[in-house]
């Protein structure tokens, strides 16, 4: 599914890389935990697989294509089969909870049958069933990452990219995205979680890849957030 | 793609950017009723040249007694006879009959009409009437002249440069020279406005390039999860350039209607030129309406243009 193989990222203007050869695989439907402080290099790990950055060296395989050889044309067609959730949600807060799904289906130009028939089964997967003609601040922020969750997910992605999803939410309620987001991975999609929720990693225990400036320092099935020292 | 989906974004676009929008309407509109006035004044004027230049005349003026006396006059006070015209006297009937073969023998002329001082008399009386001017002028006073019409009014130097200086010709005198300053104003008056409305063409542009920018930013959330989930970039782009579009559009209607109201308001009716200026043939509406379609398309692509180079810069795809 995502294959890095000794990748390097360095930005211009930066003397120090983001990522230094850093070699890994995920399989098909795992579900792997990002870890690692502000600055080592998660954000540039996503970014890479997103292709919103390209790397400097080393090659990046994802749903099977090397990402160099990509045509900026063609990277479009590759994101769709990509989810992508944020921190900050990044809703459109001039749309209702279904227009914000919605919207992921329209602009790829999905047929306005199917995308009145995907809108309300999504939603009723992520808990928000009846919320459809809500506007976002009207919900909690445990509401408005469900929505985010069912945009991503609508299109049913092969891979779910989560940027630390939980990082704005209260303990509880991150326990409820968690439990969405291990649902959707057992329906079969891959799903990477960049996090600093070192609860949220402990009580899963799922796959724990961790950067530290830039380098791969450990990748451990069934792992916890860090070494107890 | 949905139609509608498209719309109703760009209608949202363009409201955001209102006052935006209106600056580039107005200049879209300014600089293209320049562009279609330009090109209606330079059809104007070529217009005006075969019609003028078709009845414009050579016309030699032949010497008489008194254009003798004067030079006479004139050669005795300088003390250098011969200098002036008329130096040798009034025309003859040799010479005149000299001059008006060697007229008709030019492949150039196409006619050749001979204006007695009588004739030349009573077409002055005509003009001027029972004025005091009118009533100072005997016959003795006008000279003969032969009119000359020319095949190709372009080459009137060739008659001019042949016949000055002649004995027994006072003066060449051609009109098409008097016309041509005529259009050489016209002409500065063209460009001018062609400059005008290269530099309101500049500002607009930039304008466009402008907006794009802001409205990028200002949608830089939507642009931002269209990506995300796969939109191709044409269609992240295209309600900008359409933004861009559909004001250059309206532009380029205000620019017709005021090209289509000048027509109608200065020359048809209203002001009327062309009831008071009978001597000039205005162009009509079939030269008008023709250049509608120019200024149409130009309102349309230049702003896309530029909206589609703005994009490049300010819009990541």
């Amino acid at each position: 599914m995502i294959r890095f193989d000794s990748v390097s990222k360095s930005y211009p203007k930066q003397s120090r890389p983001a990522l230094r050869e850093v070699s890994l695989d995920i399989a098909k439907g795992e579900f792997v935990f990002l870890v690692g402080s502000s600055g080592s290099g998660k954000s540039t790990f996503l970014r890479l697989i997103l292709r919103e950055e390209r790397a400097s060296h080393g090659q990046v395989h994802v749903l099977g294509k090397d990402l160099a050889k990509l045509s900026n044309w063609k990277v479009p067609q590759m994101r769709r089969q990509l989810g992508t959730v944020f921190q900050d949600f990044r809703l459109l807060p001039n749309k209702t909870v279904a227009e914000n799904v919605a919207f992921a289906q329209e602009v790829i130009g999905k047929p306005r049958g199917e995308i009145r028939k995907a809108v309300p089964q999504v939603l009723e997967l992520v808990g928000l069933g009846g919320k459809e003609d809500r506007m976002p601040g009207e919900l909690s922020g445990g509401e408005q990452q469900r929505v985010a969750i069912a945009r991503a997910f609508v299109n049913r992605p092969a891979l779910l990219i989560a940027d630390e999803p939980t990082g704005n939410l209260d303990p509880q309620t991150s326990v409820g995205i968690m439990k969405l987001l291990d649902r959707i991975n057992r329906t079969g999609t891959t799903v990477i979680m960049a996090t600093h929720d070192q609860q949220i990693v402990d009580q899963m225990r799922k796959r724990v890849i961790e950067l530290e400036q830039g380098r791969l320092v450990r990748d451990q099935s069934r792992g916890v957030y860090g070494y107890q020292h | 793609m949905r139609a509608q989906f498209v719309m109703s974004e760009i209608g949202v676009g363009l409201r955001r950017n209102l006052t935006m929008t209106f600056a580039v309407i107005i200049s879209v509109a300014l600089s293209l009723a320049l562009f279609g006035g330009s090109l209606l004044m330079s059809e104007q004027v070529g217009k005006m040249k075969g019609f003028w230049y078709d009845k414009a005349n050579v016309t030699l003026y032949l010497c008489n007694k008194q254009d003798a006396q004067e030079a006479g006059d004139a050669a005795a006070k300088n003390g250098t006879p011969g200098v002036a015209t008329c130096a040798k006297g009034a025309v003859t009937e040799d010479q005149k009959k000299q001059i008006e073969a060697e007229l008709k023998q030019m492949s150039l002329v196409k006619s050749v009409a001979y204006e007695s001082a009588d004739e030349a008399y009573k077409h002055y009386q005509e003009r001027f009437g029972n004025t005091a001017l009118a009533s100072s002028i005997t016959p003795d006073q006008m000279q003969e002249s032969f009119r000359v019409k020319l095949k190709d009014p372009e080459k009137y130097k060739v008659v001019t440069s042949a016949f000055a200086g002649r004995d027994g010709i006072h003066t060449v005198d051609d009109q098409r020279q008097a016309i041509d300053d005529l259009f050489k104003i016209l002409n500065y008056l063209n460009m001018a406005a062609i400059g005008i409305m290269l530099i309101m063409l500049v500002v607009a542009l930039l304008l466009i390039v402008n907006t794009v920018r802001v409205s990028a930013f200002s949608r830089r959330r939507e642009t931002g999860i269209m990506r995300l989930v796969g939109a191709s970039s044409f269609y992240i782009q295209v309600p900008f350039i359409m933004e861009a579009a559909v004001a250059g559009l309206i532009g380029a209607l205000f620019a017709c209607a005021m090209l289509v109201s000048g027509q109608y308001f200065v020359i048809d009716h209203g002001v009327g030129l062309r009831e008071k200026i009978q001597l000039i043939d205005f162009m009509g509406w079939g030269s008008v309406l023709a250049k509608l379609p120019y200024v149409l398309f130009i309102g349309l692509l230049m702003p896309s243009m530029a909206a589609f180079i703005a994009l490049r810069k300010y819009l990541k795809v």
